[in-house]
């Protein structure tokens, strides 16, 4: 395997010891423990706030490190490997998709409320886009936000929310214009405590269980104008913007994910016995950890190849809509091929490849289904 | 402040190590390496010292030119600037020792600390040699009591204590059957335990940083130091596998065993 890719750096390398470091000292050893909880500790943010890992790409004056999106891609591929896909999620939630939106189109002193705590890991972070009548189309989104003397007041609900629950800021997608489709959306922020806003529940899901992932209610929540992100009626655009880098880390938590999945099948293989001999010893076998390593080279070029197109300031929404719907498809693939490799260990809570295998399941869902992916795969051609 | 420290690079413990057939070494492909983690302590140790007496910490390394990776992983801990004595041959700790002793003549640091030893052949011994050599005082297997780093090991006596005129360090020590405590005339020769302290993350901006540290290369010609080596290795051998043990039902049943099989009662 090539060093880098031609597309990391040493610094970046020396930067993935540390995040990995990080990884099997805070996190992995606690993976089964939080997911079984279903809640990681509300602290972790802190720690990483601490760590300096909320804020690699938003600007120093915020906190941040303004180190460049390849250094959260190596956070990403390596938070694929902490054994809990509701960690990954809970803190992606923070430094992505809930404070993406607040960098790229945030005024400054929004981004003094929001991005700089959040950076620090002291004010927690939700995207509040979907809708229990509205995902995959987003310019269906029903919840509005009416304009009144001084702010907005907002009705409607957002559902499947990461973060939703302990969120101490949701950025979210709503209709300033409901007679408009998409071009009547917006972005608004709203603060935890805000009256008229509630947390209905903590929904439980098959997955990703130590992620919270809340249903959050608005009756006539009134907003200040002042947390409106940019102007009225840019919102799916914004939405569109933000999707790319969602969608580009969750190819790469993907990646990192099986690449973790696809070593522990070979270690199970190695050592487990059947008809006198090691169960890697069989043919069968040999060729399908082959087909897995395959698959998810192939994945991973994809995804970087997305990567550096977007790292060198390109929208390559194809290239990241296809590399999102391979690498996630693939790391359920993967992680299906490890469990029938497990046999009935696999299916047992003893080991972590059943709870990979669930935990994969999320990727061709979230951030854009598969069958989306492919909606705007084919726009190339005109359709 | 001026504290010496050293950065071996060592095979990675994640890494299945297997030693050739012919015995004559390990297989090396497919080994990561990283930092001698007594070293990366060493490492600690040293910069805390230095944020309370400020000064400089230097880190050496012996090898060939991938030992960079290692000094740089030291530089982006905080270390300020880097000695890399280039040598690609064999080496034992006499030879490495002598090295380190030129370095520490040339440097003059008030002290140095190493690990331990390192954890790919365990020899324990660069320390000891250095401060003989060197002339200064020793204090090995620098310790703390607790091995995390949790709030009552935290209001402890740092196992490395400095006067205030930075003219002696008390040493805490661990030794068999406990703890030793010694003080030593500076410069002096530290060899740092695994519950000395846990050392932290290099940050992304102490990565950046380290970049731009330099690295002085020296070579042991430079250094006027025959490092042929006095000791080879003739033969290398995995351990034998250890039969797998048994379980018994009760403690009766191990009493009972442990009398009449393993006969130790
Ligand atoms: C664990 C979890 C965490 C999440 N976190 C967040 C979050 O933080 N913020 C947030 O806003 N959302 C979040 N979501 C929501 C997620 O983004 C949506 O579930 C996803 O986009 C799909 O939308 P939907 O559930 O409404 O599915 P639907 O849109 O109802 O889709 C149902 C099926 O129809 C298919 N379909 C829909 N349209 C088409 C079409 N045009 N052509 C072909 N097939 C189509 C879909 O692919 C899917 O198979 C999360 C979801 C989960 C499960």
């Amino acid at each position: 395997m090539q060093a880098g890719y031609g597309l990391y750096l040493e610094e970046h390398e020396a930067f993935r010891r540390t995040v990995r470091a990080v990884v099997d000292k805070e996190l992995r050893p606690f993976a089964r423990e939080w997911e079984d909880k279903g809640e990681f500790p509300l602290a972790l943010f802190r720690r990483f706030g601490e760590l300096g890992f909320l804020g690699l790409k938003y600007p120093e004056e915020y906190g941040g490190t303004n180190a460049g999106c390849l250094f959260e891609a190596v956070l990403i591929e390596e938070l694929g490997r902490c054994g809990s896909g509701g960690v990954a999620a809970g803190l992606g939630a923070q430094f992505t998709i809930s404070t993406g939106p607040l960098h790229l189109f945030g005024t400054d002193a929004q981004k003094k409320r929001f991005l700089a705590p959040a950076i620090r890991g002291e004010k927690v972070g939700a995207l509040g886009i979907t809708e229990p009548n509205a995902g995959s189309d987003v310019a269906g989104l029903q919840m509005t936000a009416k304009k009144v003397d001084g702010g907005y007041v907002l009705n409607g609900s957002k559902t499947y929310i990461t973060n939703g629950v302990r969120a101490d800021f949701v950025v979210l997608a709503v209709k300033t214009d409901p007679t408009k489709g998409h071009k009547g959306l917006s972005m608004i922020v709203v603060e935890k405590g805000t009256p008229g806003f509630s947390v209905g529940k903590k929904l439980e899901k098959l997955g990703w269980r130590a992620s919270d992932t809340g249903e959050l209610v608005f009756e006539d929540c009134r907003v200040p104008a002042e947390n409106l992100l940019g102007e009225e009626g840019q919102g799916f655009y914004q939405i569109m913007g933000n999707f790319q880098w969602e969608r580009l880390s969750l190819a790469l938590g993907a990646v990192g994910a099986a690449d973790d999945i696809l070593a522990g099948a070979v270690a199970y293989v190695k050592q487990r016995r059947a008809f006198g001999k090691a169960v890697a010893e069989f043919q069968v076998v040999k060729h399908r950890l082959a087909d897995m390593a395959t698959d998810l080279e192939a994945a991973r070029q994809l995804t970087y190849h997305a990567l550096r197109l977007h790292a060198g300031g390109e929208f390559a929404i194809s290239e990241t809509s296809m590399a999102k719907k391979l690498a996630t498809e693939m790391c359920c693939r993967i992680a299906d091929a490890s469990l029938q490799l497990h046999g009935g260990a696999g299916y047992m809570k003893e080991f972590d490849i059943e709870r990979h295998w669930r935990d994969a399941r999320l990727g061709p869902i979230g951030g854009g289904t598969s069958e989306i992916m492919n909606e705007i795969i084919a726009r190339q051609f005109g359709l | 402040m001026k504290i010496l420290v050293t950065a071996k690079r060592v095979e990675d413990p994640e890494s299945k190590i297997k030693v050739k057939p012919d015995g004559t070494g390990i297989v090396l492909e497919g080994l990561k390496y990283k930092i001698n983690p007594f070293d990366e302590i060493a490492v600690e140790e040293a910069l805390r010292l230095v944020a309370k007496f400020p000064g400089e910490v230097v880190v050496a390394s012996v090898g060939g030119k991938e030992v960079q990776e290692q000094l740089r992983h030291a530089l982006a801990m905080g270390a300020t600037r880097a000695v890399w004595v280039n040598h690609t041959g064999p080496l034992d700790q006499m030879g490495i020792a002598a090295l380190l002793q030129k370095v520490a003549e040339k440097e003059k640091p008030d002290l140095v600390i190493l690990g331990k030893q390192s954890i790919d052949d365990d020899q324990n011994q660069i320390g000891q040699y250095l401060a003989e050599w060197l002339g200064w005082a020793q204090a090995t297997f620098a310790s703390k009591v607790e091995s995390f780093e949790s709030d009552a090991e935290k209001n402890k006596v740092p196992a490395l204590t400095v006067s205030a005129d930075v003219k002696t360090v008390r040493v805490v020590r661990e030794v068999d059957g406990g703890l030793a405590t010694v003080e030593c005339q500076l410069p002096a020769v530290v060899t740092a335990d695994l519950r000395l302290n846990m050392p932290r993350y290099a940050s992304l901006p102490g990565i950046m940083k380290a970049k731009s540290k330099p690295i002085e290369e020296l070579t042991p010609v430079g250094l006027g130091v025959d490092v042929t080596p006095k000791l080879t290795v003739t033969k290398m051998m995995a351990p034998p596998a250890r039969k797998a043990g048994i379980k018994v039902p009760d403690v009766a049943t191990l009493v009972q065993k442990l009398k009449t099989e393993a006969k130790v009662l």
